[in-house]
């Protein structure tokens, strides 16, 4: 049951996607999401849509697997979708009882629904091809900057790292109790919603406990290994932008305008 | 003796349909008699833990059937939850599953999620502390004020008070000093004596199955590799070591011995057999 958490989950592969440098990658979604804020047209949407089933052809990753990203917010997506519909003011198109449906609600709808949407498959496309790892480098490098201010950007970036490798573990720890407490005749599945919440007892205090033994110990090895924070600290395996990751920035950048100004490029070539 | 466990030809295959996809089990059928005393060997990786989640059903198999005192362990919800409390599990590391206020409250959260009665709950809790030699004054404290090994026999004793007829013990000394361990040996042996149960334990100590089991079940790769008393499994010690499988040492020097051109015999796993081959040998001459 928890297995079926595939959000910032990692697939390993050689894709062109896998490749660039996560910096590049970062920096692409945030302008990709960017862009599908900023635009207002439904051409600016056709050319994500097309961009995004792009990307995931060429990293081999099956798009059921992006769909699978998608399943935990179907009732959002319900939520948005029907709010947008009944409360947009407008022209009214159907009526029943005290609700109405406007024209202006269906395409506001279809706005917000396409726009979560893309925007949830666009950052599953990097945390798919980024391991979680390459991911905190690329933050800690971008925040970099900060540092002149004092902000502990390495610190940050460590205690997420060690939260990332830690959510598997914890994962996996959560399954076994839950499976050792079923052994001993817990019932997950049965009774109201306050017999549910007790039964969540005896799953919590053993992770909570195993969660601070972890930590302690993870605490000390560190100690033991003499680390004392960022300062002077080198890197095994340090991020190199290539040409490549270049170019694909400069892409993103030109990909961003062209959403942004996409209706009125259609209006001028029409 | 009546069949208590059959597993038939059942298969796990973890992570379907992903690239992560991977056979934990293959194909592995066994049966258990009523009252007999089982180790199941493997090294990490061979499949053992995933089996032993089968046979309570926490683990449904991809294929294949497991049947309790005859009965289809996944046939309803009814049979799966029977099912939980006719086989005892024991986890890996269980005391990190303690999570009540006293040692008496830990012990009693089987029994009642099985809904017996107070005086039965009371009674049974007990029993199962004396089984695993926890002193009475122990069972108000708190469990995270106690010792590792324990914590591992309050652990143990939660499962005891469900009285299980199958009681399966995944590495049940796993960490523990040589003194931890005889004492969890002897309370399985307690548990055995008092309640004439059947056991199935996991282990990778091949000392540790070869001295307390009847019989033994070899897994290697997710597939029973070999089956049957622990004289007749170290006998074939060779094809244990190719499986990268280790054998207890004694069986290992009279190995090297028989291979130096001595007449000795090939079953002989424990010091009291080596000591007896040794003599026989000595007087033969």
């Amino acid at each position: 049951m928890l297995r079926d958490i595939t959000l910032g989950q990692f697939f390993p592969g050689t894709s062109l996607l896998h490749r660039l440098d996560p910096r590049a990658k970062l920096v692409s979604v945030v302008l990709f999401v960017a862009s599908l804020f900023i635009s207002k047209s439904f051409w600016g949407y056709g050319l994500c849509i097309l961009f995004l089933a792009w990307c995931i052809r060429i990293s081999g990753i099956s798009p059921k697997m992006i769909l699978k990203s998608l399943k935990p917010l179907v009732i959002i997506l319900c939520f948005t979708g029907i709010l947008n519909m009944f409360y947009t003011p407008g022209e009214v198109l159907a009526r029943f009882w005290i609700f109405k449906i406007t024209r202006e609600g269906i395409y506001t709808a279809a706005y917000m629904i396409l726009r979560i949407v893309l925007l949830i498959a666009a950052t599953s496309m990097l945390t798919y091809t980024t391991s979680p790892i390459a991911l905190t480098d690329a933050i800690e490098r971008l925040l970099n900057p900060l540092k002149k201010i004092h902000v502990p950007v390495h610190e940050f970036a460590m205690m997420m790292t060690i939260a990332l490798r830690f959510i598997p573990t914890l994962i996996e720890e959560t399954d076994k109790i839950m499976s050792a407490q079923k052994a001993r005749g817990a019932d997950f599945e049965t009774g109201g919603i306050i017999d549910k919440a007790k039964a969540l007892v005896p799953i919590l205090v053993p992770l909570f406990v195993s969660a601070f033994r972890r930590a302690d110990e993870l605490a000390t090895a560190m100690e033991c290994r003499l680390y004392h924070g960022g300062e002077g600290r080198t890197r095994l395996n340090t991020l190199v932008m290539t040409g490549r990751d270049y170019a694909a920035l400069g892409f993103m950048g030109v990909f961003c305008l062209l959403v942004i100004y996409a209706e009125r490029l259609v209006s001028i070539l029409l | 003796m009546p069949e208590i466990l059959s597993v038939q030809h059942i298969s796990h295959i973890y992570s379907a349909g992903t690239p992560f996809e991977r056979a934990a089990i293959k194909d592995i059928s066994l049966s258990l008699q009523e009252g007999e005393f089982v180790g199941l060997i493997g090294h990490t990786g061979s499949g053992k833990s995933t089996l032993v989640q089968h046979l309570n059903g926490l683990l449904k198999p991809t294929s294949g059937r497991v049947l309790v005192d005859g009965q289809d362990i996944h046939a309803s919800k009814e049979a799966t939850r029977a099912a939980r409390f006719k086989v005892g599990l024991v986890f890996q590391y269980p005391e990190y599953q303690l999570f009540e206020e006293t040692v008496y409250k830990d012990i009693a959260f089987g029994p009642r999620n099985m809904k017996l009665d107070e005086a039965e709950i009371d009674r049974r809790v007990r029993a199962a502390a004396a089984q695993v030699g926890l002193s009475e004054d122990l069972l108000e404290v708190s469990p995270f004020d106690l010792s590792g090994g324990q914590k591992r026999r309050v652990a143990i004793a939660g499962v005891f008070a469900m009285e299980p007829r199958l009681l399966v013990l995944d590495e049940p000394m796993a960490g523990l000093d040589p003194v931890g361990r005889e004492e969890i040996i002897r309370c399985i042996v307690n548990y055995r004596e008092t309640t004439g149960a059947t056991i199935l334990f996991v282990t990778h100590s091949m000392e540790d199955a070869a001295r307390i089991a009847d019989r033994l079940i070899v897994l290697n790769q997710g597939e029973v590799l070999m089956e049957g008393t622990p004289g007749e499994v170290f006998a074939r010690s060779e094809e244990l070591l190719q499986a990268g499988l280790d054998i207890p040492t004694v069986t290992r020097l009279f190995m090297t011995l028989k291979s130096r051109g001595l007449p000795l015999s090939d079953a002989v796993y424990t010091v009291e057999q080596a000591m007896d081959e040794i003599l026989r040998l000595k007087e033969g001459r």
